[in-house]
């Protein structure tokens, strides 16, 4: 059991954070205490055409100096500055949360046609699996995700997320069940513009894993909702699925469902599920996927999450429950639960 | 003297605790207001109490409840009606997942919509017998695991034959009623289209009733529209999955 509440403004709009860890903080019942935290996208105006690196240093000392020099290896830091944070009576500080505003040299990655993209990969990829005691969990432009090891108020507390403001947020209260719960296992998980919260297991998780690494991704933080944000990006970004052919290919129709569609959409479909097999995934979820231009819920094929849809205005919102939507949004245009395995796309205009 | 009780911003711990100290007190007549999120509203609770919630409850309202009246206005979320014994449960609006989980007494009457597992589980012992009534559309796997009682599914305002998979999937006792036709390929493992006589209009009758009582329709016009039964094929369809005799 998880909390997941994430909004997006399709006009592109700024919200502060504060009603957010509210209506998080109503679903505290779905978590543990064990892992909250919240992404924002519109965080850093100031530096919008930098890649914001949010780093877990264990220890400044002895780790920070091999980042730095990796960072200006490939690229130039035009600002850096610990995150600031807020002492919680019940919050452990066990990291030291600090972000990077990067800009990738270009030059350096040839043979592609998005090399800022794939340094940024490489580089998270490479730190997180080579620099001991240095976890790199967010890396988009313009993007900020705030996580920590604690109940979804404390940790909004601890970095004063209502100083923040964004078009589009996601919020996640954690009940670590297959893994222990720490600070780099807490969600919302990311990689350069897309991140993701989660609720249930991906119990295909090793097939899922065996095949994203085979494109050069590597899982890291113990938990399998990281491997739904490789994915994301290997299908939409790297692929060019849109949207809808992406979420499809992770949680297709059913052969039979697919045997009663009309000719054009059955080969289509039938292409989707042979070619993407290894990354559909099985298993209880509901999913919360964001990117610059909006978000996108969607819950396994036999819907075994709850996962609620509304609407106010020119805001589409996705929660686990209706309460913490009308938390956010008291009087909604509409409320509906979407269908198994059915995309809910809310775009920026 | 009806005892009102403000919810805003109060954890659910103390405002059941409230609940259930009044209907100890003698109050029969409960109205809470600016219900938002809390879970387990009258769960447990015993007795002749009506309890009007005003709001969006969270999950499990109703849970193991053995003889009040709630009326709910608002949505409801995931398994209001859980294991409940007795009462009834009147929502006005729609409702999560897992409705009348593994119900055993009392009736559910939801006006519009019901998510996924509707009625799943539920059973019927001695005297006791479970009626879940939906006025809108069910999702997938209605009546799963049924072992017993009856769910009458309204579908007001949908015209297409009902095309949700796994309906009643291992149904071994109990019984499904569909207004309009169901599509074939929509019955799961266990499941039969039994025959719809006037018997069973005569059964349905009293539920369809009811249901207009409480939302405010045309009982007449609804009972005159044909409807599909479902039930068990058998009371162990499973029998044979993991053993051969």
């Amino acid at each position: 059991m998880c909390g997941i509440i994430s909004v997006v403004d399709r006009s592109g709009a700024a919200m502060d954070g504060a009603r957010i860890k509210d209506a998080l903080s109503m679903m505290n019942e779905r978590g543990s205490g064990e892992g909250a935290g919240y992404a924002v996208y519109g965080a850093y105006p100031e530096y919008a055409d930098c890649y914001a690196l949010h780093v877990f240093f264990d220890n400044i000392i002895e780790t920070k100096a091999s980042l730095d020099t990796l960072l200006e290896t490939w690229g130039a830091i035009v600002h850096e500055e610990e995150i600031p944070t807020y002492e919680q009576p019940r919050l452990k500080k066990v990291h030291t949360p600090w972000r990077y505003f990067f800009r990738p040299d270009a030059s350096l990655m040839t043979g592609t046609p998005s090399p800022e993209e794939d340094i940024v990969t490489y580089l998270v990829m490479k730190v997180n699996t080579t620099i001991p005691g240095t976890l790199i969990y967010s890396s988009g432009k313009n993007i900020g995700v705030f996580k920590a090891a604690g109940w979804p108020e404390e940790v909004a507390d601890f970095y004063r997320i209502q100083d923040y403001k964004g078009y589009i947020w996601l919020a996640h209260n954690r009940y670590p069940t297959n893994t222990r719960g720490w600070w780099g296992g807490a969600h919302p998980f990311n990689l350069l513009d897309w991140s993701v919260v989660h609720n249930g297991e991906i119990t295909s998780y090793g097939t899922n894993r065996r095949y994203i690494e085979s494109f050069g991704y590597k899982c890291t933080m113990f938990t399998d909702t990281e491997v739904v944000a490789y994915l994301v990006d290997l299908l939409a970004r790297r692929h060019g699925l849109d949207d809808e052919l992406a979420v499809r290919a992770l949680a297709p129709p059913f052969w039979d469902e697919i045997d009663e569609m009309p000719e054009r959409e059955k080969d289509l479909y039938r292409a989707i599920r042979l070619t993407y097999g290894s990354a559909m995934m099985n298993g209880p979820f509901a999913i919360v996927v964001a990117n610059r231009d909006g978000i996108v819920g969607f819950t396994d094929r036999i819907k075994l999450r709850p996962l609620v849809a509304a609407e106010e205005g020119d805001r589409l919102y996705i929660s686990s429950e209706e309460a913490a939507i009308r938390r956010m949004a008291p009087e909604l245009d509409r409320v509906w639960m979407p269908g198994a395995g059915e995309p809910v796309i809310g775009r920026v205009r | 003297m009806v005892m009102r009780i403000d919810a805003t911003d109060l954890h659910y711990t103390p405002l059941n605790r409230q609940v259930r100290e009044a209907v100890a007190a003698g109050e029969d007549e409960i109205v809470l207001e600016h219900v938002l999120g809390q879970r387990f509203i009258a769960d447990g609770l015993v007795g002749e109490v009506t309890l009007t919630v005003n709001g969006v409850p969270g999950g499990d309202i109703g849970m193991f409840m053995r003889g009040p009246t709630v009326f709910v206005h608002g949505n409801a979320d995931h398994a209001p009606g859980n294991t409940m014994e007795a009462g009834r449960l009147v929502i006005h609006g729609s409702a999560g997942d897992a409705v009348a989980h593994s119900m055993r007494g009392g009736m559910v009457f939801v006006r519009d919509d019901i998510g996924y597992r509707g009625g799943i589980h539920m059973k019927a012992y001695n005297a006791r017998h479970p009626y879940l009534v939906v006025g809108g559309e069910a999702r997938a796997f209605l009546g799963e695991y049924m072992a017993g009682g009856t769910i009458l599914l309204l579908r007001r305002g949908s015209k297409e034959p009902f095309a949700e998979r796994g309906l009643a999937s291992g149904i071994h006792g109990g019984e499904i009623y569909v207004r309009g036709e169901v599509d074939d390929r929509c019955l799961a493992v266990g499941a039969v289209k039994k025959p719809f006589g006037e018997e069973e209009r005569t059964r349905i009758r009293p539920l369809v009733e009811e249901y207009c009582r409480h939302f405010g329709c045309d009982a007449a016009s609804l009972l005159a529209d044909e409807y599909t039964r479902i039930g068990p094929a058998s009371a162990r369809p499973f029998a044979g999955k993991y053993t051969w005799e």
